[in-house]
C-alpha cells in the first residue's frame, strides 16, 4: 500500500460518484421520455436537445429552492433523513463491478486496475446488508415528520421493506450455491464461459445465471422493484392516498435527496441483476481484432448496455401497472414470493447434490 | 496507529450509543442509539477483519431486528410521558452486585497478569502480542467450514431452538382462555 493504491482508491471512489449522478440524470430524463412515448405524450422537450438537459434543470431549481420545515418535526431525525437515504445509495454501488480490470503501469510497477469500488469478498452480502439499511431513510423520515401521511408511508414502508427483504435474500441464494461464491468479480468470471447444460457445452450462448436460474431471476427482480418503492410497488409514496408519502414534508434540497436516492437505487438494483443473472460486463470483446482502448472499454458498454435494458423494464412496468393494494401486496410477497424462492431453493439444491454425488439410488 | 485511533473513534460511537439508548426518553431515539452502537461495533468487526461477521451484524441486527423495534414503536405509537415506574424492586441492587462482580473479576485479572482470561490466547502472560496467523482471504469460508464439519450438531440445534421458540411466540400470541359462554365467541 503505497501512495499510488491510496491515489487509485480516491480515483475510484470520485468516478463512481459523479458516475452514478450523471446516471441520475440521465436515468431521470429517460423515464420521464419512455413513458411519455408510452402514453402518447412528447415529454420534456425545451432544455437541451430532446429534452435531455430538464433534469439539470430540476435539479438547478430544486437546490435553489426554500426549504420549509414544518413547526412539529423532530428535527435531528427530519434532517438526518434525506442523508441516511443517499449514502447507502452511493455505497451499494461500491461493489458492483462494471468493467473489466486491466493493468497499468504506475510508479515503476505494473498495478491492476479494478472498475469496482472495492472487490469485497463477502460483496453479495454487503449489497443486502446495505439495502436493508437503506428502508431507515424512509421510516424516520416518514416519523419525524410529524405528521399524519408520512407516518403511514414510513409504516407502508417498513412492512413492505421487511417483507420483500426475505424473498430479495432468497432468490440470490441459488445464485451463490451455483456459482460457488459471494465475490461478485468471481461469479461474473464464472458467467463468461460457455452455457453449459446437461453436460454439455453449447456454442456461442454464454453461461448466464438467467438462462438456468430463471425462476430467481424473476423473483429477484420482481422484489427489487419492491425494495425501491417503484410502480407498481410504490404504496410508500401512493399520491393518491398519502399526498407524498413519506417525502410530503420535505421540500428544496432534502427533497431532491430523496429523489436521487430512489434514482441511484433504481440504477443499482438493475446494475446487481445484471451482475447476479445476465453476465455483468463480460461480452464479446474481440481481443486483438479491435484496438487495445476499444476492447478495454468494451465491456463497459456491455455492463451498461445491459442496465438499460432492465431500467425500460422498470419504466415499463410503471408505464403499464396500476398500483397493488396494500393487502395484495402483503399476500403476494408472503404466500407467492417467498414460498415460490424456497422452492425452487430446494429443487436447485437437490440438482446441485444429484449433479455432485450421482443418482442416489446408484 | 490507524486501528488504535478508529478504534477510540468508534468506541466513543459505541459508548455513545448505548448511553443514548439508555438515558433516551423519545423511543425512537433510543432505538438510533442502539442503531448507532451496532453499527460501530460492526466497523470493530470489519478492523479486526472479520468481515463475514460485521455484515451478518448488519444485516441481522441493523436490518432486520432495529426495523422490527422502529415498526412496533411506530405502530403502537409511544406516550412520551411512559411511566418510568419499575416494577421489579431488586433489581437495581442485583444490577449493582452484578457490575461489581464484573469489574472486580476483569480488574483482579488485569492486575494479576492474567492477560490470556480476557483477551484469549493471542496475548501471552507478559503482555505481549502472540503471533496472529495471516488473515485468511475471505472469512466465509473457515466460519462455513467449521459450522459445518464441527459444530454441526450445536448449529442445529440453535436452528431448533429457534424455530422453537418462535412457534412459542406465535401461540403465546394466538392463545385465548377459554370463553364463558359461546355467544362472546361469535361476537368476534
Amino acid at each position: 500500500m503505497d501512495g499510488w493504491d491510496f491515489l487509485l482508491i480516491v480515483i475510484r471512489v470520485v468516478v463512481i460518484f459523479v458516475m452514478l449522478m450523471i446516471t441520475t440524470l440521465l436515468l431521470v430524463w429517460f423515464e420521464r421520455k419512455v413513458v411519455a412515448d408510452m402514453q402518447d405524450r412528447i415529454g420534456p422537450s425545451r432544455a437541451g436537445p430532446w429534452g435531455i438537459l430538464q433534469t439539470l434543470a430540476d435539479g438547478m431549481k430544486l437546490f435553489f429552492k426554500e426549504q420549509i420545515t414544518p413547526r412539529k418535526v423532530e428535527f435531528g431525525l427530519y434532517i438526518a433523513a434525506p442523508i441516511l437515504a443517499t449514502v447507502p445509495a452511493f455505497l451499494i454501488f461500491m461493489a458492483v463491478p462494471f468493467g473489466r480490470p486491466f493493468t497499468l503501469t504506475l510508479g515503476g510497477e505494473p498495478r491492476e486496475i479494478l472498475l469496482q469500488g472495492a472487490d469485497l469478498n463477502i460483496g453479495l452480502l454487503f449489497i443486502l446488508s446495505m439495502s436493508s439499511i437503506a428502508v431507515y431513510a424512509v421510516v424516520l423520515a416518514g416519523w419525524s415528520s410529524g405528521s399524519k401521511y408520512p407516518l403511514l408511508g414510513g409504516v407502508r414502508a417498513t412492512a413492505q421493506a421487511i417483507s420483500y427483504e426475505a424473498a430479495l435474500g432468497l432468490s440470490v441464494i441459488p445464485v451463490v450455491m451455483y456459482t460457488g461464491s459471494v465475490q461478485l468479480s468471481e461469479i461474473v468470471e464464472f458467467q463468461r464461459a460457455n452455457l453449459q447444460f446437461l453436460g454439455n457445452v453449447i456454442p456461442f450462448i454464454p453461461n448466464w445465471n438467467l438462462f438456468l436460474l430463471a425462476p430467481s431471476f424473476v423473483i429477484f427482480f420482481i422484489a427489487a422493484v419492491a425494495e425501491t418503492n417503484r410502480a407498481p410497488f410504490d404504496l410508500v409514496e401512493a399520491e393518491q392516498e398519502l399526498v407524498g408519502g413519506f417525502h410530503t414534508e420535505y421540500s428544496g434540497l432534502r427533497f431532491a435527496l430523496f429523489f436521487l436516492a430512489e434514482y441511484i437505487n433504481m440504477f443499482t438494483m438493475s446494475a446487481i441483476a445484471v451482475t447476479l443473472f445476465m453476465g455483468g460486463w463480460s461480452g464479446p470483446t474481440w481481443d486483438g481484432v479491435l484496438p487495445a482502448l476499444v476492447s478495454g472499454v468494451l465491456p463497459t458498454f456491455w455492463f451498461f448496455a445491459k442496465v438499460v435494458v432492465l431500467l425500460f423494464v422498470y419504466v415499463w412496468l410503471r408505464a403499464t401497472l396500476p398500483r397493488l393494494r396494500y393487502d395484495q401486496l402483503m399476500e403476494f410477497g408472503w404466500k407467492r414470493l417467498i414460498p415460490g424462492a424456497l422452492a425452487w431453493l430446494m429443487i436447485i439444491g437437490v440438482v446441485l447434490a444429484w449433479r455432485q454425488f450421482g443418482n442416489p439410488w446408484s | 496507529m490507524v486501528e488504535l485511533i478508529l478504534f477510540v473513534i468508534l468506541s466513543a460511537v459505541v459508548i455513545g450509543g448505548a448511553l443514548s439508548m439508555v438515558l433516551g426518553r423519545n423511543p425512537v431515539y433510543a432505538a438510533m442509539g442502539m442503531l448507532a452502537t451496532l453499527f460501530g461495533l460492526a466497523v470493530i468487526y470489519v478492523i479486526q477483519l472479520a468481515h463475514f461477521v460485521a455484515v451478518v451484524q448488519v444485516i441481522v441486527y441493523a436490518g432486520a431486528v432495529m426495523t422490527l423495534f422502529l415498526f412496533v414503536i411506530m405502530f403502537i405509537g409511544v406516550d412520551k410521558a411512559q411511566s418510568m415506574e419499575e416494577g421489579l424492586a431488586w433489581q437495581r441492587p442485583a444490577v449493582l452486585v452484578v457490575v461489581a462482580a464484573i469489574v472486580a473479576a476483569v480488574g483482579g485479572l488485569v492486575l494479576s497478569g492474567r492477560w490470556e482470561w480476557i483477551t484469549g490466547d493471542r496475548i501471552t502472560s507478559g503482555g505481549q502480542l502472540a503471533q496472529i496467523p495471516e488473515a485468511p482471504n475471505g472469512t466465509i469460508e473457515a466460519i462455513g467450514e467449521s459450522l459445518i464439519n464441527r459444530w454441526l450438531l450445536p448449529f442445529e440445534a440453535t436452528a431448533a431452538l429457534l424455530i422453537i421458540a418462535s412457534v412459542a411466540a406465535i401461540v403465546l400470541a394466538f392463545y385465548r382462555p377459554r370463553r364463558v359462554s359461546p355467544a362472546t365467541e361469535d361476537s368476534e
